[in-house]
């Protein structure tokens, strides 16, 4: 396992003392918190480099430009890109996807088609081709789970039959921690023609991620979830697919020639980069991924799950819980119930111990629905946790036992 | 493993009296003849409310509830009922009112009789995020008897 307690040293946050406690963060799913590599890579391009990108004459504008492109060369290795101008910067996985729907799928998806979608996506993978559907008068088709909660790949096969156009799916799932065959996800549906766009946002911090192994079209990440201030991501695309795809936004940048009536516009992926971008964004995302890379992503997913694992073994030992999602291989995400404990109860009991879990629905109401809960309670590991953590956690589930007067039924 | 007692604030939240109306709801299931209903759920957490209320000549004569969400939400909702009973619908919103003084910190809303087995959750005003988990059953009571 990692040496975790000498790598939260280089996060201030997790220094802090919450209600009295050390702080326990168990919601990294959520968001991640940051090192002090990424909060003075921040502070430093606004002492040093701040300036417009891609318009300036002058030296600090060119290495503004620099640093921003540096960044998304950066984010192009991290995750074996088809080239860097297939990296196009948004404010996370969410616009990533609104980006695909609203350029690739408005002019691809027409009335009569069929998008297939997970019912462990969350809602940004949802919601998205939902509007789009409607739109176009086109089909969303859902695909099944099965009871260990895994995509039915029986059903995901009856999905294809339809010819779908497009194919959406999470490689890591946010509230269960599976991890989804991505690879032969996107080569089955490669076969039936469609397009497959992957979302990224709980894969690319946990795991070695390389998208042209995968073979999708698209691969959505978020920066916050690995790192990197919020409002960083990416959508990781095959560069031919961005060319021939209409611009998503309209402004300055991502013009080539702007006419009284019409325009043209700049090459990819400044196309898809209208007005100034959040460059801080970037430069903070590059240098959390050079914290990543120095640990080394194959050894931060050994180390997530073998503190998931401890945390199951834990948990499952207390009579009334029931953790929910796979066994053996998965994420370091683990969603749990505690008898008629309702999840936020449990989370404001663990609060007062210190401890950040998530209470809720996770964005994925269907998967709640065909769980059969309404909520759930979900603990969810980072480099920086540790084994003390896991037995923070199942100590303080003890207590909100005692204090609701759990009796196992 | 941290065995100490549960912190204060804890014990005032968690009261045995909330724990007793989330295990054993009063009034919960489908209200025959109901002529007001509404339903109302918490996005964020997934609290659902479904109240149906039977309201002649202004005077609250049934109501019910149906809903799932945490202790807090149901145990008002259940406490709720229980008082609204033979209430004037003037009446049940000075309730509603005083429920949300309470939850605002008032402390003299927290001692009127009034307000019942409710004043159980006079600790919640102490965990502002759970305030609305309080409040869910009379923003829906707001909802349904309003003109």
């Amino acid at each position: 396992m990692l040496d975790a307690a000498r790598l939260r040293a280089d996060f201030p946050l997790l220094e802090r003392r919450e209600n009295g406690r050390r702080l326990v963060y168990l919601d990294n799913a959520a968001t991640t918190q940051k090192p002090e590599a990424v909060l003075s890579a921040i502070a430093d391009y606004y002492r040093t480099t701040n300036a417009n990108v891609h318009r300036g004459a002058y030296s600090l504008a060119i290495r503004a430009t620099e640093a921003y492109e540096a960044a998304r060369a950066k984010v192009a290795g991290f995750v074996n890109a088809w080239a860097p101008e297939g990296v196009v910067f948004t404010r996370g996985t969410t616009e990533s996807i609104n980006l695909v729907a609203g350029s690739y799928g408005r002019a691809h998806v027409g009335r009569g088609d069929t998008v297939v979608v997970t019912a462990m996506d969350h809602h940004s993978n949802l919601v998205p081709w939902q509007i789009l559907c409607q739109e176009k008068g086109a089909t969303l088709r859902m695909v099944e789970i099965t009871e260990d909660g895994r995509i039915d790949l029986s059903d995901f096969g009856t999905a294809l039959e339809r010819r779908p156009k497009l194919v959406a799916f999470p490689y890591v799932s946010n509230a269960l921690g599976t991890v989804n065959p991505a690879a032969q996800l996107a080569k089955l549906a490669h076969a039936v023609g469609a397009v497959v766009v992957v979302d990224g946002a709980q894969s690319t911090p946990h795991l070695k991620v390389d998208v042209q192994t995968l073979d999708c079209d698209f691969y959505a990440l978020s920066g916050h979830k690995m790192l990197a201030p919020m409002g960083s991501g990416a959508l990781v695309a095959k560069p031919e697919l961005l060319e021939a795809m209409p611009p998503y936004h309209g402004g300055g940048e991502m013009i080539s020639r702007v006419f009284d009536d019409h325009s043209t516009y700049n090459k990819i992926p400044h196309k898809f980069e209208a007005g100034t971008p959040n460059v801080e964004a970037a430069v903070g995302l590059a240098a959390a991924i050079d914290y990543l890379e120095r640990i080394g992503p194959e050894r931060i997913a050994e180390h997530e799950q073998a503190l998931a694992q401890a945390a199951i073994d834990q948990l499952t030992q207390i009579d009334g819980v029931t953790v929910y999602g796979p066994r053996g291989h998965r994420a370091g995400v683990v969603s749990f119930t505690y008898g008629d404990i309702h999840p936020h109860d449990i989370a404001t009991i663990l609060d007062q111990d210190g401890i950040c879990i998530r209470a809720g629905h996770h964005c994925a109401q269907p998967l709640m629905r065909r769980l059969n809960v309404a909520a759930t309670a979900r603990a969810s590991f980072y480099l920086y946790n540790e084994p003390g953590d896991v037995a923070a956690l199942a100590g303080s589930l003890v207590k909100a036992g005692a204090l609701f007067g759990y009796v196992p039924a | 493993m941290d065995t100490s007692p549960p912190e204060p604030r804890l014990s005032a939240l968690y009261q045995e009296l909330i724990l007793d109306h989330y295990r054993r709801p009063r009034n919960k299931g489908a209200l025959d003849g109901a002529t007001h209903s509404v339903s109302l759920n918490n996005p964020l957490c997934g609290d659902e409310i479904d109240l149906q209320l039977r309201v002649d000549d202004d005077v609250i004569r049934d109501v019910r509830f149906i809903g799932r969400g945490c202790s807090i939400s149901q145990a008002s909702a259940s406490m709720m009922t229980q008082l609204l009973k033979d209430r004037t619908v003037p009446q049940a919103l000075t309730l509603a009112a005083q429920m949300n003084a309470m939850m605002q910190g008032d402390e003299s809303a927290a001692k009127d009789k009034a307000l019942g087995d409710l004043r159980a959750l006079a600790g919640v005003s102490k965990f502002p995020v759970r305030i609305k988990c309080a409040l869910l059953p009379w923003n829906a009571l707001t909802d349904a008897v309003k003109p």
